[in-house]
């Protein structure tokens, strides 16, 4: 029924056609191109339809809820949001660095051929990944009370508490335990390198630490990098445990402590979830750089950029609507 | 004139499975030497002990002259540091059934990397040579490219351009052409024959009866890891003497 009005449509398009094939293709023979009737799916306008309509109450919920919007943007660039800002970024870049490093080390002891440095990575992975990471950053800003002093002879010596600020209990807590999961994707990764590859560096004269650094690695960042993306994105939100945790004055500890003084608790919560929004949306474009960089030799073509996209898409525009496939 | 490669009474054991079971054998320098004989006969095994890439259980292997992976004092045995075995791999190219190109270079870095990472050489002068390698295998215009953009039959004449890039003094070659489409076979036997015309000693395990009959210099029969006949290739080849060297090539000839 519905199908009716369009059918007075069809003897238009041959005519259409026949000036396409005139312009395009001279001297060939234009192919009889199929112009069915497609599949009509009910179902995806009812559930379109319904998930349209289960959002319309979710957002009317939110704006006739008892928030007050307007505190959001007045202190999203708060002076004290802002370097909790700046500190979240710090430490999870470094700890992710720590973690990334001491990964890689504990990737190689893992599968070494000796068994004491094995089962030593074995057991750091066993003890940092099988606690949580809050546990863990409360025994580091505690470790005062159970070493007063830290005395690494003539190198360093100092009394804990001052050595272990808050800073340093939020980067060796996440870092440490950043570690544990690093190794275990550095590994992977290592582990999915083809066999021939070393043996191919190896037949050439390469020695075993070239081998990993020139051949090995470099065609394992390619696995390692997504799962590495994820836990910085990861890392990002974690480093908020810090806060509660070893005193750290990141983005939610600055954010939250405006919401007590002016009242706007849930406002608060919101512009905190609002950056971090925002800080993994700016990471995960870096990650695909990153990712498409690895990818050189492994694929024919590499994805496009997205302004590569939008280039191809623009020229292909005229083209496009000349096309006329019509939906 | 003293062997390239010499063999004496070489074992090899996977566990339980043995799959080299006493070789001997000799190769002299500028020799085209053949390996040939059914899967699991133990002719790979054997060329991957040739640059220690597998280590030998019995038995004693020569290079040159000097005793594969070991250093001999009186009459112990002491194995060679990972440092050393690596110095002297550098002087056995060695070519893959699946080519092993590292991907993640181009062709030309593919053949500059050893003598640039390993002799030290500088970049300009490796890659002159890289050029004229490529050049040689006809794949000058190729050099840009990375693996995945070459065939099977390119890819291979790479990997021997990178092994050639260190100068070696004896090649490995591993069923170099069983992994690639047989109009592209072609290309890279041409590529070994102009080596063994240029005098390089080259030890092939191959399939390619036809290689062997016209380049070889001499062919081995090997099965279940023995050698069962060795010779002039139109004597093993075309009048065997033994029964198993009979049936093998009755079947791939």
């Amino acid at each position: 029924m519905t199908d009716s009005p369009e059918k007075p449509e069809k003897p238009q398009n041959p005519e259409k056609d026949g000036k396409d094939g005139q312009t395009g293709q001279p001297g060939q023979p234009e192919p009889d191109v199929i112009r069915a009737i497609p599949v009509r799916h009910y179902g995806r306008w009812v559930a379109a339809a319904v998930v349209i309509a289960l959002l319309g109450l979710l957002v009317n919920a939110f704006a006739s809820a008892n928030v007050h919007y307007g505190a959001i943007p007045d202190y999203l660039f708060d002076s004290s949001v802002v370097s909790g800002l700046g500190k979240t970024v710090l430490i999870s870049l470094l700890a992710m660095l720590l973690g990334l490093v001491l990964g890689i080390v504990l990737a190689v002891m893992r599968l070494s051929k000796n068994p004491v440095t094995s089962s030593v990575s074995w057991l750091y992975i066993w003890f940092f990944r099988g606690t949580p990471v809050y546990v863990q950053l409360l025994l580091w800003f505690n470790l005062a009370l159970i070493f007063p002093e830290i005395n690494l002879g003539p190198i360093y010596r100092d009394y804990m508490s001052s050595f272990m600020t808050p800073f340093m209990a939020a980067l060796l807590g996440l870092g440490l335990n950043e570690a544990a999961y690093m190794s275990e994707i550095v590994r992977a990764g290592i582990q999915s390198v083809d066999e021939g590859q070393t043996e191919a560096a190896h037949a050439l004269g390469m020695s075993q630490g070239r081998t990993l650094r020139r051949i090995v690695l470099p065609q394992a960042m390619r696995v390692i990098v997504p799962p590495t993306g994820n836990e910085f994105i990861n890392m990002l939100k974690t480093s908020s445990l810090a806060a509660s945790a070893a005193q750290y004055l990141e983005l939610l500890r600055s954010t939250s402590d405006i919401g007590q003084t002016t009242g706007a608790t849930v406002e608060m919560l919101f512009l905190a979830a609002t950056w971090y929004l925002i800080l993994t949306s700016v990471f995960s474009v870096g990650q695909f750089y990153l990712e498409r960089y690895y990818a050189r030799g492994s694929l024919r073509s590499l994805p496009l950029t997205p302004w590569q996209k939008i280039r191809t898409n623009l020229a292909g525009l005229g083209n496009r609507t000349k096309g006329g496939v019509s939906a | 004139m003293s062997a390239m490669v010499k063999a004496e009474g070489v074992h090899k054991s996977y566990g339980a499975t043995q799959v080299l079971k006493g070789i001997d054998l000799e190769v002299a320098p500028r020799e085209v030497f053949c390996l040939i004989g059914p899967s699991g006969s133990g002719k790979s095994t054997f060329l991957r002990c040739i640059n220690h890439l597998e280590k030998i259980n019995a038995g004693r292997l020569y290079v040159d002259g000097e005793l594969v992976g070991y250093r001999q004092k009186g009459d112990r045995l002491y194995e060679l540091k990972d440092s050393e075995v690596a110095q002297n791999r550098r002087d056995i190219g060695m070519v893959f059934q699946r080519f092993n190109l590292f991907p993640h270079m181009t062709a030309l870095a593919n053949v500059m990397e050893a003598p640039v990472q390993v002799k030290g050489e500088t970049k300009a002068v490796a890659r002159e040579r890289a050029l004229k390698l490529l050049d040689r295998v006809g794949l000058a215009d190729k050099a840009g490219n990375y693996p995945s953009q070459l065939s099977g039959g390119q890819q291979q004449r790479v990997a021997i351009a990178r092994a050639l890039a260190m100068e070696p003094k004896l090649m490995l070659f591993d069923e170099p052409t069983s992994a690639l489409d047989p109009e592209l076979v072609g290309d890279v036997l041409d590529v070994m024959r102009g080596l063994a015309e240029d005098g390089m000693t080259m030890i092939v395990v191959t399939h390619e009866m036809g290689f062997a009959r016209e380049v070889g210099d001499s062919v081995v029969f090997m099965d279940d890891g023995v050698v069962v006949e060795s010779g002039a290739p139109r004597d093993v080849l075309t009048n065997p003497q033994h029964e198993r060297t009979k049936s093998f090539l009755s079947k791939v000839l």
